[in-house]
């Protein structure tokens, strides 16, 4: 059984903040297969296209019959525990400050055999379930969890270490004003947040959902533009060293393409909210949360993006709006290197049109904010790194693959 | 159908001598070629040769990057005509013998010196585990990074379930090598090793304990191949090789490893040897994990599979005892020089046909099998060898 997390002691100002360490991160190019899968939180391995062995470790060859042609594909993570150690010393630093490490291996139904992190309640002799994990290194890796859950799993040291979950952690959610702002503020209470800071700009000027926001507990309402840098800084200054996670939901959706559009106001103003305001964060709160990547069990873990599934392909009825997306998408690839180090996470949500103010004249299917709110959760609790929310998401994914081109053309006919 | 079953040449008239070994240390700050070239220097001192006699060179070193053996021939003024290198960790000595006994046989060289080192700097052996092999980077070092100790805690804790070995079985091995080692001048460990002690050693990685586990050092073994007219011209005294085997990547449909590619050969072992496994006086088996020695008398013929634990019980495993094993104390004692660790055996084995043995000597040793493993690439070691070994007439 795993013994249930503690609420975290306030921290002795004086102690010394232990600086994170990197996880081992050398993959072959062929590995991340693996790092693909588990960014969006599937089991993926080899399968021979030619003799349909399933292969593991990745290859470059199939053992059974040569090909070279091993796409990974989705397979069945279910499995056995043969046999399983404690690591207690290890030469690697990463390791050391976190022994006793369980690991052990896992006969696959499918085939492989495969050395596998180990969840407290997976027993050898028993059934196990393997997953793919980023760990805090962003790098992939097995992990295998009991058959069936189990009590505040969620909680055992070796997988909260592969995973960003809110319990017990101080969120920043950047914009209260809209109503995904406040869906993902009630979302995290839910998951167990210890503080909900809650930005709103002009906090004298009323908007919908105030006092539904003002009253939830432990939201904390603060003031925050994200197009002030003072005002962006004020905020990191006096609460950054306590932020976990921070959730940017400030969006700035208009209609309307890029010819046929008189002047840059909008795209100014967009950019300036969406893409500064990203900016303006990465730069305040980003070195305090890359340097308390190892604090404890409230340690900084993840700066999560909500972004348009329009910023990997641009939908010219929203075409400026797409292309704003697109640089913030940039953006966060940029700030997923700068941050590795520190082992936080940078987690891009896509998703289509949400149910919101600002998408009023949109056809369904459209993603509900607390849709979004509950995917930023469990992307949060999984540990993925990309997350595709609803219909209109997975569709454009799903056309993206096949040929992108024809996705081009379609959205603009 | 293709044809398989060749008839197998014996090794007639080869005659493997001179062994020589660098004493080991725990740190070192000079590199593998410093290690190597005093091995060859002692080797061809041994033999009364100068470097330019020597037309064949062997070379095995975890710790020689960005060298391998073709540098080598340089760096030592070496002009050979039969040149190897052998990545094969713990199965290099035998595969070093068996090779350089074929090249001898055909007339491609004459002089063949076999030469395993390695150094041991300050953290030379997190960089080794690092780089270790494209299946360790990928899918083994990143869990928990336990190197080798882990890799053989699975494999033992799944034969300790399998089989019913227990941790006293193991520790009667650890302990009776140790009683070797403190008669074996270059081992690193000198002090007796109660089974007391080592139930109640720390955990490394469950369930293996801390003396389980070899020290990695630094140093060196070496030893000449030649044919026997060669070896009398010279005057050096030398071992018949009666039969060899090597396998890799042996029953890979095994879930977890509980047996070396020796089984798969042995039949073809004893058969070539014209002996059997009553007649061996004294067995060199490779001891990176006491798991493993358990394994290799079960492969090897000396109990079926599964035995091994009650065959542990049933002996005495000392150079004096009813089944002598790892004499010098094995790498368990005497240390892990790296590659030099897959010579240790070999190069006891040779002392003891020789009459030569640095510490306690077998009475009346005629015959002997050395064996060797190697190479955790993945989740189980894939190189394996065996040599059989005769004093000479």
């Amino acid at each position: 059984m795993t013994a249930a997390l503690a609420r975290p002691k306030r921290k002795n100002p004086l102690a010394r903040t232990r600086l994170p360490l990197a996880a081992p991160s050398a993959r072959s190019r062929t590995a991340h297969g693996l790092t693909l899968a588990a960014a969006e939180g599937r089991f993926a391995l080899q399968v021979c296209a030619d003799c349909l062995t399933v292969v593991y470790p990745p290859r470059d060859a199939c053992p059974s019959c040569l090909s070279p042609r091993l796409p990974f594909r989705d397979v069945d993570p279910h499995g056995m525990l043969v046999s399983e150690t404690t690591v207690r010393v290890s030469p690697e630093t990463y390791f050391r400050e976190r022994a006793p490490w369980r690991v052990g291996l896992v006969k696959l139904d499918v085939g492989p055999m495969v050395l596998a992190h180990l969840h407290g309640d997976a027993r050898e002799g028993a059934g196990v379930r393997l997953a793919l994990k980023l760990d805090r290194n962003g790098a992939p890796v097995m992990f295998a969890l009991p058959e069936n859950d189990t009590p505040d799993m969620a909680d055992d040291p070796e997988l909260r270490e592969m995973t960003c979950d809110p319990k017990f952690r101080r969120v920043l959610i950047t914009d209260g004003r809209n109503s995904v702002g406040q869906a993902m503020a009630r979302a995290c209470v839910e998951a167990g947040a210890a503080i909900i800071f809650v930005g709103v700009s002009d906090p004298w000027k009323p908007f919908a959902g105030d006092e539904a926001l003002r009253v939830l507990k432990p939201v904390e309402v603060v003031p925050l533009d994200l197009t002030d840098s003072e005002s962006v800084n004020e905020l990191a200054a006096q609460n950054g060293a306590r932020v976990d996670i921070i959730i940017n939901t400030a969006d700035h959706v208009r209609a309307g393409g890029i010819v046929d559009s008189k002047g840059v106001t909008t795209a100014r103003e967009s950019m300036e909210l969406r893409y500064f305001g990203l900016l303006r964060l990465a730069q305040a709160f980003g070195p305090v949360m890359r340097q308390r990547g190892a604090d404890g069990v409230n340690a900084a873990s993840a700066f999560v993006n909500l972004l348009s599934i329009y910023a990997l392909t641009n939908w010219p009825a929203y075409g400026t709006f797409s292309t704003v997306e697109a640089a913030c998408l940039s953006a966060a690839q940029n700030m997923r290197a700068e941050l590795r180090s520190g082992g936080i996470k940078v987690i891009n949500v896509f998703s289509g049109p949400l149910e919101t103010e600002w998408f009023q004249a949109l056809p369904p299917p459209k993603v509900a904010p607390a849709a979004l709110a509950k995917a930023v959760i469990d992307a949060l609790r999984r540990g993925s790194e990309d997350v595709f929310v609803g219909e209109v998401a997975q569709d454009v994914r799903a056309r993206l693959e096949v040929n992108p081109k024809a996705l081009e053309r379609e959205l603009g006919e | 159908m293709i044809p398989t079953g060749g008839v197998r040449r014996g090794y007639d008239g080869v005659f493997a001598c001179t062994p020589v070994s660098i004493p080991y240390r725990r740190f070192s700050i000079n590199s593998a070629h410093w290690w190597i070239g005093r091995a060859l220097r002692e080797l061809l001192n041994g033999a009364g040769l100068r470097p330019t006699d020597i037309d064949g060179l062997s070379v095995s070193s975890f710790t020689l990057s960005p060298d391998t053996a073709i540098g080598l021939t340089q760096h030592f003024g070496l002009s050979p005509r039969w040149l190897d290198h052998i990545p094969l960790g713990g199965a290099s000595g035998i595969v070093a013998l068996r090779r350089a006994a074929r090249a001898v046989q055909a007339g491609d060289a004459d002089l063949v010196a076999c030469v395993a080192g390695d150094t041991n700097h300050v953290d030379s052996f997190r960089k080794t585990l690092t780089n270790f092999s494209r299946f360790a980077q990928d899918a083994v070092y990143p869990y928990g990074a336990g190197g080798a100790n882990a890799s053989f805690a699975l494999i033992t804790k799944n034969y300790m379930n399998r089989y019913g070995a227990r941790r006293e079985d193991f520790g009667k091995l650890c302990v009776a090598q140790r009683e070797n080692a403190l008669r074996f001048p270059h081992a690193l460990m000198k002090t007796p090793l109660s089974l007391d002690a080592y139930m109640t050693a720390r955990p490394i990685a469950d369930p293996i304990h801390l003396y389980d586990c070899v020290m990695p050092c630094a140093g060196a073994e070496a030893f000449l191949v030649c044919r026997e007219d060669t070896a009398r011209s010279l005057a050096v005294a030398g071992v018949r090789v009666l039969a060899t085997i090597e396998r890799h990547n042996a029953f890979a449909d095994d879930p977890v490893q509980i047996r070396g590619g020796w089984a798969k050969d042995v039949d073809d072992l004893w058969a070539m040897s014209g002996v059997a496994p009553n007649d061996i006086d004294f067995v060199e088996t490779y001891d990176d994990y006491p798991v493993i020695s358990m394994m290799q008398f079960e492969d090897l013929g000396f109990c079926a599979k599964g035995e091994g634990p009650d065959f542990v019980r049933g002996h005495s495993f000392t150079h004096d005892g009813d089944f002598p094993h790892n004499t010098s104390g094995g790498q368990l004692s005497v240390g892990q020089a790296g590659a030099a660790g897959g010579y240790l055996g070999l190069i006891e084995a040779l002392r003891q046909l020789t009459g030569t043995a640095l510490g306690g000597q077998v009475a009346d040793a005629k015959i002997g099998l050395v064996s060797g493993f190697g190479m955790i690439n993945y989740d189980r070691g894939l190189a394996s060898g065996a040599a059989v070994l005769a004093r000479a007439a």
